[in-house]
């Protein structure tokens, strides 16, 4: 009798990919939920579509790569790629946008590089950055905070454009980000004071308040370490409490910084993506860091509201430098960093 | 109360310990047969002292220590050899070894034992010796000599005693502290006079109170033993990590813990020490758990060394047909057996006999995400994703840089990985591939040097052969051109065979060549270097040592033109010259058109040969000149 062969170790424990995926996406929920509330069914809609999308896309593309479809689709990322993007770009995009972005992210940035685990670069990033390079007018349109839209006209204008319904001017408006950004010499209290902006700062806390608690989820489950995000929060408030000391009528505060935008988002959702980011947790609190950093300067500084996935995508370029220079001392050796 | 430290990295895996230890220590009935491996240690086989069909007693050395590195094999019972012969053995590559085979009498008679003196009257190296030849080894799976490690030279301030057992189904240490810990304190005692009476640390996990409340017992509030009970995590029965979790130190990479005066020692060795020492009894029988679904009767065992493990089934109840897979040792560090026919050696400490429910098949492997999971679990704090990618792209070199062979394989990585990569499989073939191209490089390297030295001395004695010859025929053209000066003088146009024009347009012509040739060897030397890690600079001494040869062979040529021609004598020696040179720009050619063909398929191998060639090559471009300079 031949027994098999098999090398150790014998047993494994319970984390799967296509789980911890699968956890992120519902960990998106809440903020799923808050971003229908206050903007109307577009980024409901975005996600369905943009999750259709993406499936289709993976499907074939594996399957043109000769790999066994169930099998790669079950981790479940270009489901969590899909959500991503959904939420991130603005609700009522058109259809047409949507796919651009889910097709750069899934066939470009992801399997063009080698499929999952060979990305460089943050797939839901990549989609979103170019298609707001491509379509700036389209993608520097938000819906006006409380929004009152019906499913059928929501879907209309993701179809047929927006053009096609009445009243559109009401309906989409400037983010409090894009009006800080143009607020001239205004000082920031009127700004704030104005019933406009009061209404998108309220939208906008609610929602990343959304994000910050799916993502505390995560924390505690594990899924996701603390290290990257309450690196960007800490260096992001930092930063801005130093402006905000300097000029606070010129410069935003920290919690404006920290609840508006794609912050929270951006901290629990998009640089704890394993693949693109630096992987030690020296690393992290560096990577984190730095994009905390380099949000600030562009959101301050750069001619776009929007900074997360510009710098997200710089700092993917720089993660395996990170990685790099940050190897923990491994057992019995001598520390690395003078070597 | 000891300080402990935190285990970094380390794993929680179900435990699954009750299902053995819930039952009392056994003795297994005796087998028919019992199958002695003369390798189940580290080290050099042990030598086979008995020839087949003699009786043996039950504690008769039947095979003894065959160095300092190595442990000697006694009859577990009495019986009759029946062979020493090839058979399957318990090792992970399911080979079969060199093994004496006993026939079992029944009788269990036991060899004479005198009754030995106290140890405290003893000489170390006296009871060092009685160690060595009661055949102990590490018996926590390490299967070390344990004379080795006791035998060190450095001054040891703490034992560590290793009680841990951190791998799950395993208890057959915590079953050897329930029944035997005042065995265990004696061996400890044994072990502490051996060390000059150092500190002791019993090291062991929370999860075995009884063991701790028994070795507790067995101490009765000594002070000089600290029993300390350490937070369940795997793997701190890890020497390294244990190291770690009392002192807070680390062992130096490519150290041992000697270098930190700490020496472990795991609690079932010391049994056997305490055996050896007070009652004479050499090391022929070791507790083992069989565990597992499958297993009808499961528990700890006392088992004599050589069992069958097809023999520990029948006896433990379980039905041999439907075993899916059997494990020996723990399910995270253990290895596939593949023939239930081997034996249970010293280091089998566990048989684990699973069904595919609790040891599912493992899943098929996912893409690595780079979730890092597996790097904060690494008790050895590598990078397991980065070298995991590297054995994937085969840069064994790169896995190096980053510490692979500190890599303690245990699994931890692997278990957490939601990927489910077998990650520990992919070391070990990065460290036998990489560990292989070291010992070819090595091996290649020595073979190089000696193959040098012979030729170097073959073509010594070649140099001397034509250096004669060239000797003999240089003298004889002198007396030649002597007597042809005497009687009448020579003209240049009245030696037909010597045609200066033609012989300087062939000397031309073979200078160009060897350059031609020399040009390939240079490249295909390069070529072969940049292909093998072998000593570029050596390399690169040849090719220009051969250049610096061609350039004076023009050099000397254009002396020849010059001065070529006009003196008979001259013109007669140039033609020797000539002749030579041809010859030996002609092996040239042929060595250097070897130098070429080896480079291109370079081999080690080949490229030493192509090396000498190349110095061959050289020598007879030296010879060809000294004899033209001699003219
Ligand atoms: S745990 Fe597995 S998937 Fe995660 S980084 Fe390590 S090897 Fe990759
Ligand atoms: S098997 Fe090696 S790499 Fe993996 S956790 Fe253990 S020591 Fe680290």
């Amino acid at each position: 009798m031949v027994l098999p062969q098999i090398t150790s170790p014998h047993i494994s424990g319970a984390n799967r990919t296509g789980q911890l995926m699968l956890w992120v996406i519902l960990a998106t929920l809440p903020a799923l939920a808050l971003q229908t509330y206050w903007y109307g069914y577009g980024n409901l809609i975005n996600v369905i579509l943009a999750a259709l999308m993406a499936i289709t896309m993976e499907a074939a593309i594996i399957r043109i790569r000769r790999r066994p479809v169930v099998f790669y689709l079950a981790d479940n990322s270009a489901l969590l790629t899909a959500v991503l993007l959904g939420l991130a770009l603005p609700p009522f995009s058109p259809w047409w946008l949507l796919l651009i972005a889910v097709l750069s992210a899934i066939v470009f940035a992801k399997h063009l590089y080698g499929g999952l685990g060979n990305n460089p670069f943050n797939p839901a990033m990549v989609g979103y950055a170019l298609v707001l390079i491509a379509f700036p007018v389209e993608m520097t349109r938000w819906a006006t905070a409380g929004i009152d839209l019906s499913m059928e006209d929501s879907l209309r204008i993701t179809f047929m454009g927006f053009s096609d319904v009445n009243g559109i001017d009401s309906w989409t408006h400037a983010t409090p980000l894009d009006l800080v950004k143009h607020k001239g010499a205004q000082p920031i209290d009127a700004l704030i004071a104005s019933p406009e902006m009061g209404q998108g700062l309220k939208a906008a806390y609610w929602v990343n308040f959304a994000y910050a608690i799916g993502g505390s989820m995560l924390l505690c489950l594990r899924i996701i370490s603390w290290h990257a995000p309450v690196a960007m929060l800490t260096s992001l408030a930092l930063i801005s409490s130093v402006f905000y000391w300097v000029d606070p009528q010129k410069y935003p505060s920290s919690l404006m910084h920290l609840l508006t935008g794609a912050t929270m988002m951006g901290a629990f959702f998009i640089i704890t993506d394993p693949v693109s980011s630096a992987t030690s947790r020296l690393g992290k609190l560096f990577y984190g860091a730095a994009i905390g950093i380099l949000v600030y300067v562009i959101r301050t500084f750069g001619s776009y509201p929007e900074a997360m996935a510009f710098s997200v995508l710089l700092m993917n370029l720089a993660a395996p430098f990170i990685d790099y220079y940050t190897r923990p001392r491994s057992y019995g050796h001598q520390s690395s960093w003078w070597r | 109360m000891t300080d402990i430290f935190l285990l970094q990295g380390g794993i929680h895996p179900p435990q699954h310990k009750l299902q053995s230890s819930s039952q009392p220590l056994r003795t297994l009935p005796l087998p028919s047969q019992l199958i002695l491996p003369l390798g189940q240690h580290v080290g050099a086989l042990a030598t086979p002292e008995v020839a087949v069909g003699d009786l043996v007693l039950k504690g008769q050395l039947i095979a003894s220590a065959n160095g300092t590195i190595s442990a000697s094999i006694h009859a577990p019972t009495s019986g009759r050899i029946r062979a020493i012969e090839q058979r399957p053995i318990t090792h992970p590559s399911g080979m079969s070894g060199p093994c004496i085979v006993i026939d079992t009498d029944a009788q269990e008679r036991w060899l004479d034992i005198t009754e030995p003196v106290d140890y405290r009257q003893r000489s170390k190296a006296d009871l060092l010796a009685c160690i060595h030849q009661a055949g102990i080894t590490g018996l926590g799976g390490s299967s070390f000599p344990t004379t080795v490690k006791l035998s060190t030279e450095a001054s040891i301030t703490t034992l560590i005693v290793n009680a841990a057992e951190c791998e799950p189904y395993i208890t057959a240490d915590d079953c050897l502290l329930r029944y035997h810990s005042a065995q265990v304190v004696d061996g400890i005692d044994i072990v502490l006079h051996l060390l000059g009476y150092p500190h002791c640390l019993i090291a062991i996990e929370d999860n075995k109170p009884e063991a701790i409340a028994a070795l507790r017992a067995a101490l009765q509030n000594r002070t000089d033993i600290d029993v300390v009970v350490i937070p369940t995590k795997y793997p701190s029965g890890g020497e390294k990590q244990l190291v770690q979790i009392l002192t807070g130190q680390e062992v130096p990479h490519g150290g041992i813990p000697a270098d930190l005066g700490i020496l472990c020692q795991n609690v079932g060795t010391l049994g056997a020490v305490a055996d050896a020492i007070l009652q004479g009894y050499p090391l022929i029988s070791r507790i083992t758990t069989v565990t597992g679904s499958y297993v009808g009767q499961p528990g700890n065992y006392r088992v004599l060394l050589g069992t069958p493990i097809e023999h520990l089934l029948t006896a433990t109840e379980t039905p041999l047909d439907n075993i899916e897979r059997l494990i020996i040792g723990g399910p995270m560090m253990g290895f596939s057996l593949q023939n239930i026919q081997a034996p249970v050696i010293k280091s089998s400490n566990c048989v684990l006999v699973p069904d595919t429910q609790e040891l599912p098949w493992p899943d098929p492997a996912q893409d690595c995400i780079r979730c890092g999971h597996c790097e904060q679990v690494c008790p050895a704090k590598l990078l397991p994703q980065q070298l995991y990618w590297f054995a994937k792209a085969h840069e064994f070199e790169k896995a190096r840089q980053y510490n692979l062979m500190d890599c303690i394989e245990c699994g931890a990585c692997a278990w957490v990985c939601p990927s489910k990569i077998p990650l520990v499989q992919y070391y070990r073939f990065a460290k036998g591939r990489s560990q292989a191209k070291l010992v070819e490089k090595y091996r290649s390297d020595h073979a190089r040097q000696r193959f040098e030295v012979r030729e170097q001395r073959f073509l010594q004695a070649k140099v001397d052969k034509i250096n004669r010859r060239q000797a003999r025929i240089t003298t004889a053209a002198h007396q030649q051109a002597e007597k042809t000066n005497h009687s009448q003088p020579l003209s240049s146009d009245k030696l037909p065979s010597v045609n200066p024009v033609l012989q300087l347009k062939q000397l031309k012509t073979a200078v160009a060549l060897a350059q031609t040739k020399l040009k390939k060897a240079t490249q295909a030397l390069s070529d072969a270097e940049s292909m093998q890690s072998l000593s570029r600079s050596k390399l690169a001494t040849t090719v220009a040592a051969l250049q610096a040869g061609l350039a004076q062979a023009e050099k000397q040529f254009q002396h020849q033109q010059q001065t070529m021609g006009l003196d008979p004598e001259r013109e007669k020696s140039l033609k020797i010259a000539a002749v030579k040179a041809q010859a030996e720009v002609r092996q040239l050619q042929r060595t250097l058109d070897d130098v070429e063909e080896s480079g291109r398929t370079a081999s080690t191998e080949q490229l030493a040969t192509a090396k000498t060639l190349a110095k061959v090559a050289r020598k007879q471009l030296d010879i060809y000149l000294q004899g033209d300079h001699k003219t």
